[in-house]
């Protein structure tokens, strides 16, 4: 029954129309786009490599904007991973109520992403929020964290920061795989924690390292709940990630043309780091079994 | 070396094992202390968020505390009520609207793509397959304009289809991979024998597929309800009368609407919002944890 092919092709259609219809076209579509200007009532106008001239010349606001979203990656998704992977090995013991803390954990990754948490976190760094409270009772002077551009990055860095459980997820299941006859053997030879984890734990679990690099890097280029709520993209544009910039000159000002350029300069550095990260994993991430083929 | 060592072990046992059981009580120890720390750190903003939603406009702003000074649900009520003419009721009924019918098509499809994908061997599969894993990894934000001027062409914004239409067709591919690789796990004799008894394919989905594939099934539930609750960029470039709105978006306006904003209002609502996604994911802790195994021989 399973040879049938006509049977399996049937069970994929929706998904052979869906990435055709859902997909591929728009994709083809908005390349397309991207070489013309188009404002939804006239037909598309080809203006051949004009909007993307225009970012690299006269518009002011791409090259801010590019510099904050790159800012925003490299500090959100570096210390994402570093907190999922700490919390996870501290995690990875025999502990009692582990499902109660995993759960705890997970939960800012469930409620992150609404609307309701940004509004939350206008007021954890607001004026007398909770993180400035936190510091006057510490001894810090308190932060104008919403108004100053030097500091609003961090609001919306620790808003994805927080989020870390979805990754820890992962990150525990690899860890609970790594065999406890190789952690006894270190042990004998008295090799230290720190060594242990970075000798044994780091090199084991770099697959999934590598994956949650990719999925996370995917997803921080394209967040946009966190800079719309809680900073409205400021001040002074010192929040203005790209997807806001879209976002606003696709649907307020109605520039799809412009719009969809920008798109795929995104696009085109999220593909060039993906392609850095394959082709660079050859070189860093292990594979079990490989080791004894070479 | 380790020999010598292990022969050392033995040789003293007691005096060992009382080192190495203090060592570990003390690492027990610690873990908690670092775990509760974090946990509290962590979930403080949102026992905050709850203590809010009863205080007043003036203490919201003065007070880090969790408790409030008054335990006053006016915010709840006045926040249901809205600036606008229509309640949280209807906002509620409308993220339902499309959360339901969304997760209800995003199963059947994904499902049977991933049935098709982990079984059957067909034309075209590989390549297929392939573009599956690609489009994970494509930004949705590349499409997003082409897929606004498609609906717009057959004359569908303002409407729930073009939040729900694609789901239907298996797009939500991390799905389908998950599916794919839960299904790819769970050996096949089941299915042989079932085969031997004359199922057809389809039965076969039914009766044997879906029973096993019962903790995935729930985890695409799960994070398609957390998700689409969560979804505001969809609803906002998509939805322009205000009697659609999910409560995302009313949320949303209900900080723009008037001068002076009911911060306690607000923060009651987004209590309120929040509260769904937080019974999902409790509802469905336990079946997160469900092996494979016992799925399988209870089905």
């Amino acid at each position: 029954m399973y040879e049938n092919k006509r049977l399996g092709l049937l069970y994929c259609l929706p998904f052979v129309i869906g990435v055709a219809l859902f997909k591929l076209f728009p994709f083809a579509m908005s390349f397309a786009l991207s070489f013309t200007q188009f404002d939804l009532i006239e037909p598309p106008k080809y203006i051949g490599l004009d909007n993307y001239r225009e970012m690299m010349t006269t518009d002011q606001l791409f090259p801010k904007s590019l510099g904050v979203t790159l800012m925003f990656v490299a500090l959100t998704v570096p210390l994402r991973l570093a907190a999922a992977l700490m919390v996870a090995q501290v995690l990875n013991f025999k502990l009692k109520g582990i499902n109660f803390f995993r759960s705890a954990f997970y939960l800012p990754s469930i409620l992150g992403g609404s609307i309701a948490v940004s509004i939350l976190w206008r007021f954890v760094f607001a004026k007398n929020g909770l993180v400035n409270q936190a510091m006057i009772a510490v001894g810090f002077e308190p932060i104008m964290w919403l108004g100053d551009e030097s500091y609003s990055m961090w609001t919306i860095v620790t808003l994805n920061v927080w989020q870390f459980g979805s990754s820890m997820v992962i990150f525990l299941a690899a860890l609970q795989n790594v065999p406890t006859s190789l952690y006894e053997a270190a042990a004998m030879d008295g090799a230290g924690k720190t060594t242990v984890f970075f000798r044994i734990t780091v090199p084991l679990i770099t697959p999934v390292i590598f994956f949650n690099l990719i999925m996370q890097t995917v997803h921080a280029f394209q967040e946009f709940n966190g800079p719309y709520m809680v900073t409205e993209g400021g001040p002074l544009h010192s929040t203005y990630l790209l997807s806001l910039y879209i976002y606003d000159q696709s649907f307020k000002l109605f520039n799809l043309g412009y719009g969809t350029a920008l798109s795929w300069v995104l696009f085109a550095l999220v593909a060039t780091l993906s392609a850095v990260a394959f082709y660079s994993s050859k070189y860093w991430v292990y594979y079990a079994g490989e080791k004894e083929r070479s | 070396m380790s020999a010598n060592a292990n022969a050392a072990a033995v040789g003293a046992p007691s005096v060992v094992d009382r080192y190495e059981l203090r060592k570990e009580r003390l690492n027990t120890t610690v873990r908690y202390t670092l775990l509760i720390a974090m946990g509290l750190i962590m979930l403080y903003p949102l026992f905050w968020l709850i203590g809010a939603s009863f205080k007043s406009n003036a203490e919201i702003f003065t007070e880090v505390g969790f408790w409030p000074s008054r335990l006053d649900f006016t915010p709840y009520i006045k926040g249901w009520k809205t600036s606008t003419e229509y309640t949280f009721t209807r906002y509620f009924f409308n993220s339902f609207l499309i959360v339901i019918p969304r997760i209800i098509v995003t199963v059947i499809s994904c499902v049977l793509v991933a049935y098709a994908f982990a079984r059957f061997d067909f034309w075209g599969k590989k390549i297929l397959f392939s573009i599956m894993v690609a489009t994970m990894m494509l930004p949705q934000i590349v499409l997003r304009i082409p897929q606004y001027i498609m609906f717009q062409h057959f004359d569908m914004l303002d409407s729930y289809t073009p939040l729900i239409l694609p789901s239907a067709f298996a797009t939500d591919t991390f799905f389908v991979f998950m599916l794919v690789q839960f299904l790819r796990g769970i050996p096949r004799d089941m299915e042989e024998a079932a085969q031997m008894d004359g199922c057809n394919s389809l039965q076969m989905l039914w009766y044997i597929i879906v029973p096993l594939l019962k903790p995935a099934i729930i985890s695409v539930i799960v994070f398609q309800f957390i998700w689409t609750m969560n979804d505001f960029i969809g609803p906002l470039i998509y939805l322009s009368s205000v009697d659609k709105y999910p409560v995302s978006l009313a949320l949303k306006i209900s900080i723009g609407a008037t001068e002076e904003v009911e911060w306690g209002s607000v923060i009651a609502i987004s209590v309120l919002a929040l509260l769904p996604s937080v019974a999902v994911f409790f509802a469905a802790q336990k079946h997160f944890v469900d092996g494979v195994a016992s799925t399988g021989l209870k089905g």
